[in-house]
């Protein structure tokens, strides 16, 4: 009795050694930087020049200069009007090519070499992407001489609301669907056969097999790809960062949260920076439990 | 064998000339490493070329005698190469001496920034004497002496701008390539304008970009950026410039192309269609793609004439770091490549550079024989001088990079026509107060 008691310790133990790593990792590299940024965010702290000012504990005061003026709303908009441009498309897209990989009976041909084709964008540099959509959409690019050899003239893509942000959300779409394509197609591939045979037995076209089985059973993997996609949404940078020079221009209009928060690095801000970092946290926190709660409740 | 000849003999030149009275004994110890801070390849080329005993190694490392040269060379996009020297300066005091910056180049936007603090060595210190620099130009030593007047640093070159323009465009649309004659049309910003619209009637653009003609207005202010109490100060001499930018972008005399961008430097080659560029000396000589093929300036199709007003853009400044475990060598390295004469003509022969000694330039400018290559031969030294007077430094302040950059990018908007006049101003004030929290925002003018 005793010797089976001190056997489950000895397993216990491995347990904890094999979790040992991340552990650590996770308390050195993300716990320990969460609860600083939270303590930063109650303190001016800030570099003028090479002037250190601060800290100096000012409670919420950072929280109510961000709050006071409506500058964060519209960033905030401006990310999520950049998201969806761009998830919207990529979701459907990546649903029709998920279902055209993972049905046996179309039989594509190559159908290993178009899977990588869509996941190589992924592998770009995303500043590297934006830099070559940058100089091909520039006044005097190759798009530009290509509209205007057409006789349409010449468009200026940076100096327009939506065509930058609409050029933000195409690299986002090319970037992203290739990965969305195959998370989907994985929870495709994972239904099982025989409920397809039987829809077919029964008469279902291919449309409805997919809107009444498919869809249905991939919830949870659309649930996945909606909050990852989400918090990767909300985290958008280096695109329109490079897209813009750092602007954000035209007026702002195309600078997202992470833009804003990296200009506080001029002045080495770490209580505004910080404070906007929390705020970052609530909202994706809220955020990724609304999406959580509306797909899930769905489900029963 | 040679090298270490070589160095025996540079190490006791230096500590006879410069150090024998302070640290003759401190130089055995001297480090084996030179870290040196810049931004582009310039100064590297400079002392590759006229530092004598410096050896390539590869494009990041060198070596003088058996000191090794280490270049950490950062872009000043987005604010890079500061970001990177602040830290580096915060941490000097703690780093090992191997590590620790030796010397740092600066430019005049942010100098003020360095020399007011303790980072920078008087260059006293160095053993470099007022005598030795008594043929640098008095405002080249304004802008790196700090507030009890202390001078910080030193330049090779000195920065005054001319107005840079084509031949080819000059003769089919002005008649003329004589300098004189395109003088003339561009006296005055109103003859500037009229010209403009000339040009733009023979298919070209008066200026690559908005921002070309920024610093002819910036430089000729007659207030801060800040005032006294931390307020952010348009000049009006800066709203002199808005009004010139939207006319001319209006009648697409130019554009809002950013300066270094791609659609602003087309207009370096054959097939672009710019009229003119402002710039000073390092301007065409270093970055106007003088020796690439199909540029303007490979077939010497430049020439300047002094422009509507005299300016100044920019300039290098080298300072040593307080704390350098290479004192001797530092000193050297400044006081040759900034207060010889002999190594300053040959920088301004070699390359084009308006070097920072007068009795050289003064010599040049009257030297028939002296001509720019990218320039078709002409000697532009005499209109150089002519600006150099003129140049006042008393209206620098520590945010003027800051202020120059979200400025033009602010404007942009309204040039555009995708915001009014006080909106763009409102988001200038928005993005130099995330900048310089402790400023408080300029007054926006009320609409008209």
């Amino acid at each position: 009795m005793k010797q089976h008691k001190s056997k489950v310790v000895s397993y216990n133990k491995w347990g904890y050694i094999f979790l040992a790593p991340f552990a650590i990792t996770y308390i050195i590299f993300s716990l320990i930087p969460l609860i600083t940024t939270v303590y930063n965010s109650f303190f001016e702290n800030y570099r003028s020049g090479l002037t250190q000012i601060g800290p100096n504990f000012v409670g919420l005061g950072n929280f109510a200069t961000l709050l006071s003026n409506g500058d964060l709303a519209m960033y905030f908009s401006n990310t999520m009007i950049m998201w969806v441009m761009g998830f919207i498309p990529q979701i459907l897209l990546s649903l029709l090519l998920g279902a055209w990989f993972s049905d046996p009976q179309l039989r594509l041909k190559c159908a290993g070499f178009f899977k990588s084709v869509i996941y190589l964008p992924n592998l770009i540099m995303a500043s590297a992407f934006a830099m070559l959509f940058f100089t091909l959409f520039s006044d005097t690019g190759p798009i530009n001489s290509i509209l205007i050899s057409l006789g349409i003239g010449q468009f200026k893509f940076m100096t327009h609301v939506w065509s930058v942000r609409a050029l933000v959300a195409f690299m986002n779409l090319l970037m992203w669907f290739g990965n969305t394509t195959i998370l989907l197609m994985a929870g495709m591939l994972g239904i099982d056969t025989a409920l397809f045979e039987a829809a077919q037995v029964d008469g279902a076209t291919s449309t409805q097999v997919f809107f009444k089985i498919t869809l249905p059973l991939l919830r949870p993997i659309l649930i996945y790809v909606m909050i990852t996609s989400l918090v990767g949404g909300l985290q958008m940078f280096d695109v329109p960062q490079i897209l813009t020079n750092g602007s954000g221009d035209p007026m702002r209009s195309s600078m997202t949260l992470i833009m804003y928060l990296n200009k506080h690095l001029f002045s080495k801000n770490y209580g505004l920076a910080g404070a906007l970092s929390v705020l970052l946290f609530f909202i994706t926190g809220i955020l990724s439990l609304i999406v959580f709660k509306v797909t899930n409740t769905k489900v029963e | 064998m040679s090298k270490k000849v070589l160095a025996m003999l540079m190490a006791t030149a230096t500590v006879a000339s410069t150090f024998a009275p302070m640290v003759g004994a401190e130089d055995a110890a001297e480090g084996k490493v030179l870290n040196i801070y810049c931004w582009n390849d310039e100064f590297q080329t400079r002392v590759k070329d006229h530092f004598p005993g410096y050896t390539e190694v590869d494009a990041t490392h060198g070596t003088i005698g058996d000191v090794d040269v280490v270049w950490t060379i950062t872009p000043t996009t987005d604010n890079a190469y500061q970001n990177n020297l602040d830290e580096k300066l915060l941490g000097q005091a703690d780093a090992a001496a191997d590590d620790k910056i030796d010397l740092f180049l600066l430019e005049a936007d942010y100098a003020l920034k360095y020399v007011g603090s303790d980072f920078t060595m008087p260059v006293a210190d160095l053993g470099i004497t007022d005598e030795d620099t008594a043929q640098q130009f008095q405002y080249t030593k304004d802008i790196v002496t700090d507030a009890n007047g202390v001078l910080k640093g030193l330049s090779w070159q000195g920065c005054p701008a001319v107005l840079i323009y084509r031949r080819d465009i000059a003769n089919e649309v002005l008649g003329s390539d004589d300098p004189e004659t395109v003088q003339a049309a561009v006296a005055d910003w109103d003859t500037f304008l009229a010209t403009a619209a000339q040009m733009k009637d023979a298919g070209y653009l008066m200026t690559a970009g908005a921002a070309d003609t920024f610093r002819v207005f910036s430089n000729n202010v007659t207030s801060k950026w800040v005032t006294d109490d931390n307020k952010i100060n348009i000049d009006e001499n800066i709203m002199n410039w808005v009004d010139l930018s939207k006319q001319m972008i209006d009648n697409g005399y130019t554009t809002t192309a950013a300066l270094w961008g791609d659609d602003w430097s087309k207009g370096f080659y054959e097939d672009g269609n710019v009229f003119c560029y402002f710039g000073p000396a390092w301007f065409f000589d270093f970055s106007m793609a003088g020796d690439a093929e199909g540029s303007v300036g490979i077939n010497g199709g430049w020439a300047v004439t002094e422009g509507p007003q005299p300016f100044f853009w920019g300039g290098t400044w080298i300072a040593a770091a307080t704390g350098t475990d290479n004192p001797t060598l530092v000193a050297d390295i400044m006081k040759t490549l900034t207060c010889d004469q002999e190594v300053m003509t040959a920088i301004a022969q070699t390359k084009g550079d308006f070097v920072n000694n007068q009795a050289a330039m003064e010599a040049l400018a009257t030297d028939e024989s002296f001509g720019d290559k990218i320039l078709g031969g002409q000697n532009p030294i005499s209109m150089f001088l002519a600006g150099i007077g003129s140049i006042d430094m008393s209206y620098l302040s520590n945010y003027d990079q800051g202020c120059n950059e979200s400025f033009q990018t602010a404007m942009n908007n309204y040039f555009e026509g995708n915001a009014t006049l006080e909106e763009a101003i409102e988001l200038f004030n928005t993005s130099v107060i995330e900048k310089y929290p402790e400023l408080s925002p300029a007054d926006v003018p009320a609409a008209e």
